[in-house]
């Protein structure tokens, strides 16, 4: 498993290539350098996979080290990759819903100036991205958990002449940047306790931790997680991402980085395990997430802050899937949903694509005939992202909620099936409002080139059959696939996992969904805007509109907290700081001043001086001696 | 014959008297000149010391101050010129550039 | 005896010439005062047996140095008028407090002189050729060479420092 680093390198070629060749190969040979680079990325990365599954389960585990990079006391710190299971499927996803998104970039970003800037960065947010997940130490994972949030930064701000764009790209990399100090001093904390930061080293002396410190590094690992993954309330940066590029959002926004913080959650689970508080606070703060995110869908009109905030409320899921234990269950939902989710950005890039660059749904519509490759594989997406039963999104979805009502957790069981009636609302009313009715805008929207529908329909497939890897009652591949990793130390799995599913619990959301899809058909089927709302409402929906004011409150607390913060340090440092330097500096001056009258630059009372000191020491010889 | 310590107050005399000179007056010129009498009289004392030890080193001493003494009259003298030739007073209070 | 009295009236002579150093206004008069210190230790020099440094005192010291200084005396003090007087407020207590320290030295001095027994004792013998130029001049030559020849150094120097310092400023 040696050669696990090629899958690393490719990326890290292909981004050097384009960032420094890029202008002089040109575009087109900068394409197939940078999809080349991820195409061959994921072919390698399924022979690892392959190669994995000749081996029987429990030795499906390999730590390749490249070489020691720190070596001080006790502490030693190496660069290797740990490929097992769970790293190998993050591979999968990242290269293969990497690579489509690469060849969908080709045509959407056709007719973009900087063409191969944009390339150069996709292939460094994939070297970041396989990092973080294979690395087999906090320290490299947390060069990885950095490195996505640049690649981030700079591709949300990819316009960088939007003044939007940059705020956005700023805001996402502070509040990242501030997840990332939480992952440091979790690192700290491990350092000055165990002494070691390998992943083997830490999770086998989780025991000889004390519980107040594993609580404090689970919750300082959460505070990363749940800054990347956009956990309320530091959910805000995600929808302000959408500014970027729509593959962007795709890739980096639904697929793969905003679910690092599940799988720091998944791979550190013995830790997790070990503080039960920190877990509950994950799993409530996950379920609460999804709710909060579904309801602020329903009322948005652009098409890709609907997809955002729908995102953010799968992350809720997930982490209501690894904060109860069920980590197997949630990993599978984050593979489902990096298919569906990735897919429902691409057709949604293909309908601004096709609208010339237009992303309010109220001067959409109509688009079913005139788009009908971007209608039906949007229409799978959503299906699978709303839970409609036989997509793939309704497999995951209902292993999260059965393991939670079976490990009882029943109010965030419950949580989670108003939710799912939720999704299933705004996400049909998005697809009612852009492809049904009348055409409202005024334009000639066209299908996109075959480079865009091919990813979107291979997308498609995925998102259709991707869940009958898991179907309950019957068999769970994927989930056997995952065990070994999460058999290794204790905490792994959650008793109840085992258990017969929950049939009633079942059908109770498959309804749900079901007439999810009927409120939506209802109100937003003809494919009309409402434009008067109900008296009962509309205070409600202003509400939800203004996504409940998080970004007013967390303003008006951040900003002006830190206003008079600024103002108390700074009266601080006039006072007492600039009193104690000012103090000193006054004492040595006005000693000066005082001193200063003997320098009166005559030379006989310099000359009486000398005289002085000399027969003061002709006493000192002549009397004292 | 005189005991040799006549000779080293004397020398003592003279140095004092010359040092007070230095303080005291306020023509360089004549500071000056104090500061050779303080010379002399460190010679009267190394001559005498030579006389009691019968030492010729003491001579040699002496020898060798008024070669530097010689050198630093000139160069003082020197400087003194170049200082006070374009002023209207020769005054050494005038000086003042090492005024704290 | 008579070194006694040779002794008493040069010493008296050196104390006044001093004297007069320290206190003459015009500064002819405190070179010619120098002039008469001088003089006395060259005498003082021949009671000591320093026969050679006698009469090097008399023509270094007496004769070229103090030609030099009367020189620039004539030089400089041409026209200039006399000190004034403000300054002495401000150093008024100058003089005394420097009489007051050279006071106290000279006590101190005595102290230890009186405390050593140097006042009472008189010299030895003068034995063999002590003194005389012919001893002062092999000292120089043999033990002496090197500082002796050093001394041409600091001449070397002093002479290069007046000629940069006495050119003309531009």
């Amino acid at each position: 498993m040696q050669d696990a680093i090629v899958i690393l390198l490719l990326p890290a070629l292909g981004s050097l290539i384009a960032a420094i060749f890029g202008k002089s190969i040109g575009r087109k040979a900068t394409a197939y350098v940078t999809v080349g680079a991820m195409g061959a990325a994921f072919l390698w990365t399924l022979s690892v996979f392959w190669r994995l599954l000749q081996l029987p389960p429990a030795q499906r585990s390999f730590d390749p080290v490249y070489w020691q990079w720190i070596h001080a006391g006790a502490l030693k710190l190496q660069f290797g990759l740990l490929i097992d299971p769970l790293s190998t499927t993050f591979f999968l996803i990242v290269t293969f819903v990497g690579f489509l998104i690469h060849l969908y970039s080709v045509g959407y970003m056709h007719d973009d100036d900087n063409f191969q800037r944009f390339f150069s960065y996709l292939n460094l947010f994939a070297l970041a991205m396989l990092l973080l997940v294979s690395a087999d130490n906090f320290v490299f994972l947390l060069v990885g958990w950095g490195g996505v949030g640049l690649a981030s930064y700079l591709l949300i701000g990819f316009w960088h002449t939007r003044p939007s764009a940059v705020q956005a790209a700023r805001k996402a990399l502070v509040l990242n940047v501030a997840g990332d100090v939480g992952i440091m001093l979790a690192i700290f904390i491990l350092v000055t306790t165990l002494g070691r930061l390998n992943y083997a080293g830490v999770f086998s002396h989780v025991s000889s931790l004390s519980a107040f410190q594993v609580e404090l590094i689970a919750f300082l690992l959460y505070l990363g997680a749940a800054a990347k993954s956009a956990q309320f309330p530091l959910h805000v940066w995600l929808p302000d991402a959408m500014e970027g590029p729509t593959p962007v959002s795709a890739l980096i926004h639904a697929a793969t980085m905003v679910t690092a913080g599940v799988y720091l959650v998944a791979r550190a689970y013995p830790i997790f395990h070990a503080a039960p508080v920190a877990a509950e606070w994950i799993a409530g703060i996950g379920a609460f997430t999804a709710l909060f995110a579904a309801t602020i869908a329903i009322t948005q009109n652009d098409i890709k802050r609907v997809i955002a905030y729908s995102t953010v409320s799968q992350l809720g899921y997930m982490f209501l899937a690894v904060g109860i234990g069920a980590y197997a269950a949630g990993i599978f939902h984050l593979t489902m949903h990096a298919f569906f989710k990735a897919l429902l950005f691409l057709a949604a890039g293909s309908v601004i694509h096709a609208v010339s660059g237009e992303q309010d749904m109220r001067k959409m519509g109509g688009l079913k005939k005139l788009l009908p490759i971007t209608y039906w594989t949007m229409l799978i997406g959503a299906a699978s992202n709303a839970g409609v039963p036989l997509f793939a999104g309704f497999f995951s979805k209902d292993e999260i909620l059965g393991q939670a009502l079976a490990s009882g957790h029943f109010w965030l069981w419950l949580v989670g099936v108003v939710t799912a009636f939720f999704t299933a609302l705004y996400i049909f009313r998005l697809i009612f409002l852009t492809f049904h009715g009348k055409y409202r805008g005024d334009g000639h929207p066209h299908e996109s080139p075959k480079v865009m529908t091919i990813p979107l329909i291979v997308l498609a497939v995925g998102a259709l059959f991707g869940g009958y890897l898991n179907v309950p009652g019957a068999w769970s591949v994927f989930d056997d696939w995952l065990a070994p990793v999460f058999a290794r130390y204790p905490g792994g799995t959650i008793a109840a996992a085992s258990a017969a599913p929950n049939w009633g619990a079942m059908a109770l959301t498959a309804v749900l969904v079901l007439v999810g899809i009927y409120v939506a058909w209802l109100f937003f089927g003809r494919g009309e805007v409402r434009t008067e709302l109900p008296e009962g409402v509309r205070g409600v929906h202003k509400v939800l509109y203004n996504k409940y004011y998080i970004d007013e409150i967390g303003h008006a607390a951040l900003v002006w907290t830190t206003d008079h913060l600024g103002i108390a340090l700074d009266l601080f440092d006039r006072i007492v700081m600039d009193g104690i330097v000012m103090g000193i500096a006054a004492l040595v001056k006005a000693w000066g001043e005082a001193l200063a009258p003997l320098q009166d630059g005559f030379l006989r009372r310099y000359g009486l001086a000398v005289l002085i000191g000399g027969v003061a020491i002709v006493a000192y010889l002549t009397l004292v001696q | 014959m005189v005991p040799i310590g006549y000779y080293l107050v004397l020398s003592a005399v003279l140095f004092v008297i010359g040092g007070v000179g230095v303080l005291s007056r306020r023509n360089p010129l004549q500071m000056f000149m104090a500061v050779e009498l303080m010379w002399n009289a460190v010679n009267l004392s190394f001559v005498a010391f030579a006389r009691q030890y019968l030492d010729m080193a003491g001579h040699i001493f002496v020898f060798l101050v008024i070669t530097v003494a010689a050198a630093e009259v000139a160069i003082g003298l020197a400087i003194i010129v170049m200082v006070f030739r374009k002023r209207e007073h020769v005054d050494v209070d005038d000086l003042s550039l090492m005024k704290g | 005896m008579l070194s006694t009295v040779v002794f008493w009236i040069a010493a008296v002579l050196a104390v006044a010439g001093a004297i007069g150093v320290v206190t003459l206004r015009n500064p002819v008069h405190t070179a010619l005062s120098l002039v008469l210190t001088m003089l006395s230790l060259g005498v003082l020099f021949l009671l000591l047996h320093a026969e050679f440094l006698a009469v090097v005192e008399v023509l270094v010291y007496a004769g070229a140095v103090m030609v030099l200084f009367l020189f620039v005396v004539t030089l400089l003090m041409a026209g200039v008028k006399p000190p004034r007087e403000e300054h002495h407020l401000r150093l008024a207590y100058q003089t005394l407090i420097a009489g007051l320290f050279g006071l106290i030295l000279f006590v101190l001095v005595l102290h230890s002189l009186v405390g050593a027994g140097w006042v009472g004792t008189l010299a030895g013998p003068q034995g063999g050729s002590f003194g005389t130029i012919a001893s002062f001049g092999t000292a120089l030559f043999t033990r002496y060479l090197l500082p002796f020849e050093l001394t041409a150094v600091v001449l070397l120097v002093a002479v290069i420092g007046v000629v940069v310092l006495g050119r003309e400023q531009e």
